[in-house]
């Protein structure tokens, strides 16, 4: 922790590294944003003087240093410029889920005490104006897109782009204010605030310094070998801790280009056209991607269907040797070059050789032994070609694939030139994990949270694996407690929540430990990081054994038509679970298999779908019981929910992690249901639409038994 | 016919009539389908027809299109009485239209369905089309752009390069709006956009509507079923019911009118 801003040659703080990168990479491109159509560019010439204008804005418009600037809405340039140039002049940007609901808003604005916010159109507008009146610190407003709100009471509001002319018009009396406030930012003042998705109770404060985001940024640079030559698509929302890293951590430290999609429901198409270089996903948007290609392959001629199958199949077991991208898409120096050179003279050479030989090898054989002898002498060691055997053969059928399947496949997804590519949140399925990386896409895990500005562990090239999180980053310490929770200590650690110490001293002590609430342990021989469950999830069954629900959860959710599970059985004496169908996956084997239904509630209820979901939960609960450990938590009974998850109605985040608390709660009958052995509840769900209001559905669902192995410990014993 | 402007309760200025329809009388043979109406539509209002099944309110907006010459009567339009036109002599004069039956070009993608809305905008002649020099590569791009705004405006990019055909029906009737409002229209006819949407949808087009008036300050003029939507949408509204005028006014006034509630509640004809 002893570092100071040396390690970065004095570039303590984003505006800092903004200005490098206008002074060094001026002409480069810095934003793409597609609007209308077409890529609009911003170079990072540009980006400064639209940066400079807005914070000549703020400062005109009263933004003090210190203050916080609430942040809502989609990836856009002008957003990310709102960050810098808040950061700029002092104050800390919070940026907020724009699909949060207003009381989700007024927590967090009420919270850190907001006076200003930069929103994205009358959506978001309407919800501060709704919540205007708790806020007692809410000063001013600035939007971008002024559709709708030319009636709107312009007191309070202003329209992004005559802020930004206002601060042009004030530049002589400004700059001079902007300048010493810009260069008052050190190493340790607040860089960002961002609010926990709140899995456990009301959203946390999370305060990070410059220090944290440009260290963690340096590092994980590093160790990927980032360049100013990457390209990133930002889709993910903006108030995740990923997004700050990448989008600007990483792209400034590195000045690489940020491009922002149109709009959500464009962001596949656009992926496609930018091409990232560098990419990152949660495991659902890689499930959704294979869901589709899947689906859609089902749906193609019998040739593409029998080549796309052979060549993924032979993927599987070369993707990873001939697949996987050359570590450096810089050119080559001049070293390297004679390298090369020298391997391709010596391959050459090599070639020859073997021709040569043969040749001699042949002549001889023809010379020795008669037509007959020479027929037999083929067949016992056929000459030439199969002296390469296995892996020329391999190769070539690689690049073969690679022309018909695995390229045109990879740029269908968006991926042809995706160099590193990381998933992280959640486990991953290994079966999707393969899939891509067979196709000779770099994706990788790592393992982080918001209070450690991401980086926790990672895995490096050459050492990827489905079921671990990789080796400790970069000036990464982690020590595990007695209890299998994990502890870690970084540049990279959070200051501390804001107006929090509480949660701050249960969270971090003394000496920079930091607890992560996740049970985990280090393999002997890889050195790597596997995570088992959090902490506070892992529980003990009636009968001693250790319950871990999130270890089986993630094992029925490996399999496509299942989207979400939920376990129960802390304290029982045996497990049930409940089911979340993926509606486009069993809607597309619904209609291949001519079952009609209406909604997603039929669906979910017919009994050749409970039938197919029982034959995972059986399969889950054979391969659960091979670990002795987990034996005890094979699920007993079943039943397949009759909605969704959502977070509107507050059973999951806005990441998308189950609340499990609420989810028991809310579901009370049904648990009980499971339990007391009945074969079928009735029951009312309260469900909220997007806009707020309230409704509700009830249904009878049936409840099954699922059949469960016999456990190996037991077995073993007997 | 009124020459003065006013400003409604949430702050849009109505202007001076536009357009106005004199003793508006249509006969199909024998049939009269509409009989002596008379109403005018003012600058930036939204103005709605509704009335029941067969009331004559398609065949209304067909003779504002020029799609229907009537018998008898007059349009007065922009101060002057209109000869009787062409369907695109009127679309000429800046009337754009949707139909109640989609009617777009399924082949074509949603892009270049809206592009033919700037068709009437287009002077390059068939071989500079083909070559593809000078004027018809200029317009191409100025009219993209439009377009584009108006893509972007109705919230249809990630549907661009979608052939209609594959599209669900709510927004084909989003695309036919879009093409509409290529045209840069200055009075807008929609012939019950709403017709077989969900409530979402409708709460989507509605939004559309109001800010396609606000934005562009385009006059509007809708037929309609669903009465919530009128209500909360239109500025004045003209009811008919065989072919006759029975009710104009405010949705207030209208509301209230009892030969109105009589049409759509049903009373014993004598």
């Amino acid at each position: 922790m002893a570092q100071s801003s040396q390690a970065t040659g004095g570039l303590a703080s984003i505006p800092a590294l903004l200005q490098r990168n206008a002074a060094q990479f001026a002409d480069k491109d810095a934003y793409r944003e597609k609007e209308f159509g077409i890529w609009q560019t911003w170079t990072w010439a540009m980006t400064e003087k639209e940066i400079e204008a807005l914070a000549l804005g703020l400062i005109n418009l009263g933004v003090k240093e210190g203050d916080f600037v609430a942040i809502i809405g989609r990836n856009r340039p002008s957003f990310y410029w709102s960050m810098v140039a808040a950061q700029s002049v002092g104050a800390v940007p919070v940026p907020v889920y724009n699909d949060s609901a207003a009381e989700e808003m007024e927590y967090i604005l009420g919270h850190c005490g907001a006076k200003y916010a930069v929103v994205e159109d009358q959506e978001q507008v309407d919800k501060i104006i709704e919540i205007q009146d708790k806020l007692h610190t809410f000063e001013h407003m600035v939007y971008i897109d002024p559709r709708g709100l030319r009636k709107y009471d312009h007191r309070q509001l202003h329209e992004f782009s005559h802020i930004q002319a206002q601060g042009r018009a004030a530049h002589d009396e400004l700059i001079g204010e902007l300048k010493s406030r810009r260069e008052k930012l050190d190493y340790d003042s607040t860089c960002v605030m961002l609010y926990t998705s709140g899995t456990t109770g009301k959203p946390k404060g999370v305060v990070l310094s410059n220090r944290n985001v440009i260290e963690s940024a340096k590092n994980s640079s590093e160790f990927d070998n980032l360049t100013g030559d990457e390209e990133i698509l930002s889709y993910l929302p903006m108030a995740w801790v990923g997004d700050f890293i990448f989008s600007v951590g990483q792209a400034y430290w590195c000045g690489f280009c940020v491009n922002c999609p149109e709009s959500a429901e464009t962001m596949m198409t656009d992926l496609r056209e930018i091409g990232p270089t560098y990419y990152f996903a949660p495991p659902r948007i890689f499930e959704t991607s294979l869901t589709s290609v899947m689906i859609r392959m089902e749906d193609s001629g019998d040739l593409k269907y029998a080549l796309f199958h052979h060549f993924m199949d032979f993927a599987k077991t070369t993707g990873e040797k001939y697949g996987m991208p050359k570590r450096s898409l810089a050119k080559p120096d001049m070293k390297r070059r004679v390298k090369n050179a020298f391997r391709y003279a010596m391959g050459i050479g090599f070639a020859m050789e073997t021709l040569v030989e043969n040749g001699i090898r042949m002549a001889f054989t023809k010379l020795r032994h008669g037509s007959k002898a020479r027929e037999h002498f083929k067949a016992k060691d056929p000459i030439l070609l199969n002296l390469y055997r296995g892996n020329l053969r391999d190769y070539f059928k690689y690049r073969m694939g690679n022309v018909l399947v695995y390229g045109p496949l990879k740029d269908t997804l968006g991926f042809g030139r995706v160099r590193v590519g990381y998933t992280a949140g959640e486990a991953i399925g290994p079966e999707i994990f393969e899939f891509y990386r067979s196709l000779g896409i770099n994706l990788k895990q790592l393992y982080g949270q918001t209070e450690a500005t991401v980086f926790i562990t990672a895995q490096p090239d050459g050492e990827v694996r489905a079921d671990t999180v990789g080796v400790p980053s970069p000036d990464v310490e982690i020590k595990i407690a007695d209890n299998g929770e994990i502890f870690y200590r970084s540049p990279g650690t959070f200051v501390e929540y804001y107006n929090n110490p509480e949660s701050t001293a249960s969270t971090k002590d003394a000496e920079g430990w930091v607890a992560t609430g996740d049970a985990g342990f280090f393999e002997e021989d890889s050195g790597h990081l596997r995570i088992i469950d959090r902490a506070k999830d892992v529980g003990k069954m009636a009968d001693g054994s250790m319950f871990a629900p999130k270890y089986v959860e993630n094992k029925l959710k490996f399999y496509p038509d299942i989207l979400e599970a939920v376990l129960f059985g802390n304290g029982k004496d045996r497990c049930v679970a409940f089911i979340n169908i993926d509606l486009t996956a069993v809607g597309n084997w619904a209609e291949r298999n001519n079952i009609a239904y209406a909604s997603y509630q039929e669906l979910a209820g017919h009994p050749k779908v409970l039938d197919s979901i029982q034959g995972h939960v059986e399969a889950v609960n054979r391969s659960v019981a091979d670990d002795p450990m987990l034996a005890g938590c094979q699920i007993h009974r079943f039943l397949v929910l009759h909605k969704e998850l959502d977070a509107d109605d507050g059973e999951m985040t806005r990441t998308r992690k189950v609340r499990r608390v609420i989810v028991a709660d809310k579901f009370k009958d049904l648990v009980d249901g499971l339990y007391d052995g009945s074969s079928s509840v009735s029951t009312n769900t309260e469900v909220t639409y997007e806009d707020g209001r309230k409704g509700s559905i009830s249904a009878t669902l049936e409840l099954r038994d699922a059949k469960v192995a016999p456990m190996a410990s037991k077995i073993a014993a007997e | 016919m009124s020459n003065d402007s006013y400003v409604t309760d949430d702050g849009r200025t109505i202007g001076p009539t536009v357009m106005e329809m004199k003793n508006i009388t249509l006969r199909f043979g024998g049939v009269k389908a509409i009989t002596d109406i008379s109403f005018d539509i003012r600058e930036g209002e939204i103005r709605a027809i509704i009335g029941p099944n067969g009331a004559g309110k398609s065949s209304m907006l067909n003779v504002i299109s020029g799609f229907y010459v009537p018998q008898e009567g007059e349009v007065w339009y922009k101060g002057a009485k209109r000869p009787p036109m062409k369907p695109y002599q009127v679309a000429g004069q800046g009337i754009a239209r949707t139909f109640q039956n989609i009617a777009l070009f399924e082949g074509m993608t949603v892009l270049d369905n809206v592009m033919t809305g700037r068709l009437r905008q287009m002077k390059a002649n068939i071989f500079e089309q083909a070559i593809w020099k000078g004027k018809a590569e200029r317009e191409e791009v100025e009219n993209r752009e439009k377009v584009e705004r108006i893509i972007d405006f109705l919230e249809i990019q990630a549907i661009r390069k979608t052939p209609v055909g594959r599209l669900p029906y709510g927004l084909k009737k989003r695309v036919e709006l879009a093409r509409a409002l290529a045209a840069e229209p200055s009075i807008l006819l929609l012939d019950e956009p709403m017709a077989g949407m969900n409530v979402e949808e409708k709460e989507d087009m509605s939004r559309f509507i109001l800010d396609m008036n606000d934005e562009f300050g385009t006059t509007i003029a809708l037929i309609e079923h669903d009465m919530g939507v009128v209500m909360d949408l239109s500025d004045r509204v003209v009811v008919m019911d065989y072919g006759k005028k029975i009710g104009d006014g405010t949705p207030d006034e209208v509301r209230n009118n009892q030969d109105v509630i009589d049409a759509y509640l049903g009373v014993a004809h004598d």
